[in-house]
């Protein structure tokens, strides 16, 4: 899993400690250039291509009827899946440690599913249950004239299915750290279940809850995949950002495709960054 | 996926609080099963409606085979050049300090969070038909783009965090001291990093390669733009999902969506339940 659980790190004395073969300078050369051709020139060669017309010419492609609904699409699903994932996430975490139930530890299991299944058979799957010819999805058309496949609704479910698991595995081990002696004092002090859950269980978790509902959202803005299958891709209505630029790269409108990509890029990248200081905050506040 | 933590002992707080853990626990299982059982077995039950023989048959095609041997072959470099460079990559951000280290702890990320398409759209421009590259490639007689070896670098960067990423905390909680104490045994660098440091990094990187691993099977949005897709030339596992949906294949694109998740998810699940059982015992 890729949480992102760098940072704090003791500081060594450098003298102390033995070197791999070929030495210091040679494993940083290694590891730098090897960041550098894959992460950095890619990166680098996309801002440079799409501010060829300079940023009022990005600003021009961006702001296109078509790309700006799609990148609207993006971020308004991404949004409806950050808060339902968050509430549901936490929710999950807490009864996974703090009740005891048969078919506690499958469920444990089955959390990490999400991670493992490609998000193209994560679409393929939603279809197949939910799709227009299938039994459940001709029905809610008929009786709700409700569609999630083709639909928004679609993205949403596509999305929820896989962060599911990064915001429960951001709560789970802080809760299991928690003392408890804090919520017994507190009701035997006559606190109410409630008032008990959001004085005292709850502050200690909005840092990795943050942390885990950005992480989601930063996984669901490029999503492509999943979204690919699920949400049929009509432009203005249920085409999204990722949709958007594959359509561009096929139609060879480079300058398109390159600013909505600059968008995204500057987005994931901003997010990545947050998560990075929020975690870094949360060791600070341990420490 | 703290196993070294104690499990909390849940005690009830009150008896009025085991009808909210009841309702709690409906509601947390009733979410999980609607999310992700109902359309795992939604899937299994379409692929085998028209019995096993009808799927093995459609799996069973020269280009679905040598679609699957694509991404198998994709997959094992990938996990050779991310074992190697990753252990670098993590040791550098733990043991040393250079200027520049918190960017690159951020860079490390982005693969996880820049959508595949851009992934692959990257590598069109420098690698393809009108790319920066393409004087350098064309004079050199190298294809890139729509080509085996932009499916290779584009499951590269999108699989890049994974190594290091597992690597890292295993590294920090590790310390030094064992090393320390083998050098000062008299110990060469090379031995110490076999005898020592590599063995004490084993599960990290067991379940680095499993996680690329997984990831690099399932990848499709930066193959299908790089690669293009090409029936028997760039086609991977996930590409002939794609196209056997698009012309209606269904019991070959379900059958192969399900062999597909069933490889990753033996094999993340499977490594958990190992290390879990590994570290319970120790």
């Amino acid at each position: 899993m890729s949480a992102i659980e760098a940072g704090q790190t003791p500081e060594y004395k450098h003298t102390a400690v033995p070197s791999l073969p070929w030495g210091r300078w040679g494993l940083r050369t290694a590891a730098l250039t090897y960041l550098t051709l894959m992460l950095i020139i890619p990166l680098a060669v996309i801002f440079q291509d799409g501010l060829r017309e300079g940023l009022s010419g990005l600003w021009e492609q961006v702001t296109a009827p078509i790309a700006w609904s799609a990148l609207m699409l993006s971020l308004w699903t991404s949004a409806v899946m950050t808060v339902i994932n968050t509430v549901m996430g936490a929710l999950t975490a807490y009864v996974l440690v703090r009740y005891e139930f048969p078919g506690k530890s499958l469920l444990n299991s089955i959390i990490d599913v999400p991670l493992a299944i490609p998000t193209l058979v994560t679409g393929v799957m939603l279809v197949v249950l939910f799709g227009p010819q299938q039994a459940l999805g001709a029905w809610l058309k008929e009786e709700f004239d409700f569609s999630i496949i083709f639909a928004p609704p679609g993205i949403i479910l596509a999305l929820l299915f896989i962060t599911f698991p990064f915001v429960v595995r951001a709560v789970q081990p802080v809760l299991i750290d928690m003392d408890q002696t804090q919520e017994e004092a507190a009701t035997t002090l006559g606190a109410r279940g409630w008032s008990i859950f959001r004085r005292i269980t709850l502050p200690p978790l909005v840092l990795p809850l943050a942390s885990g509902a950005l992480l989601s959202f930063a996984r669901a803005i490029g999503e492509f995949g999943a979204i690919v299958i699920v949400a049929g891709n009509i432009p203005l209505y249920s085409q999204t950002a990722a949709v958007y630029v594959l359509g561009e790269v096929e139609s060879e409108n480079r300058l398109g495709a390159s600013a909505v990509s600059i968008v995204m890029v500057a987005i994931a990248f901003s997010l990545i960054l947050l998560v990075g200081w929020l975690q870094r905050r949360r060791r600070k506040d341990n420490q | 996926m703290n196993s070294s933590t104690a499990r909390a002992v849940s005690k009830p707080i009150s008896r009025g609080s085991v009808w909210i853990k009841r309702g709690l626990i409906a509601v947390v299982v009733i979410y999980v099963g609607g999310l992700i059982l109902a359309p795992i077995a939604a899937l299994v039950a379409g692929a085998f409606e028209q019995g096993l023989g009808a799927s093995l048959k459609a799996l069973n095609q020269p280009d679905v085979l040598s679609a699957f041997w694509r991404t198998i072959q994709i997959c094992l470099i990938v996990v050779a050049v991310h074992t190697v460079f990753g252990t670098i990559v993590a040791w550098i951000m733990v043991r040393d300090r250079f200027p520049g280290r918190e960017l690159i702890n951020g860079l490390i990320d982005m693969p996880f969070a820049i959508s595949p398409v851009v992934v692959g759209y990257m590598l069109l421009l420098l690698f393809g038909r009108n790319g920066l590259l393409a004087p350098i490639l064309t004079a050199m007689d190298i294809r890139v783009a729509f080509a085996f070896p932009g499916m290779v670098l584009a499951t590269l960067f999108v699989t890049l965090p994974f190594m290091v990423r597992e690597l890292i905390p295993m590294l920090e909680a590790f310390g030094i001291q064992q090393e320390q104490a083998a050098a000062t045994m008299g110990a060469s660098s090379w031995q110490i990093f076999w005898r020592v440091t590599l063995p004490a990094l084993r599960w990290g990187l067991i379940y680095g390669v499993t996680l690329t691993f997984a990831r690099a099977l399932g990848e499709f949005g930066a193959v299908l733009v790089i690669g293009g897709g090409v029936q028997g030339r760039t086609e991977t596992a996930t590409l002939y999902i794609y196209r056997a949906l698009d012309e209606r294949q269904y019991v070959g694109a379900y059958s192969a969506a399900i062999v597909l998740g069933l490889l990753s998810l033996v094999l993340v699940i499977g490594t958990d339940l190992i290390r879990r059982r590994e570290a319970s015992r120790s």
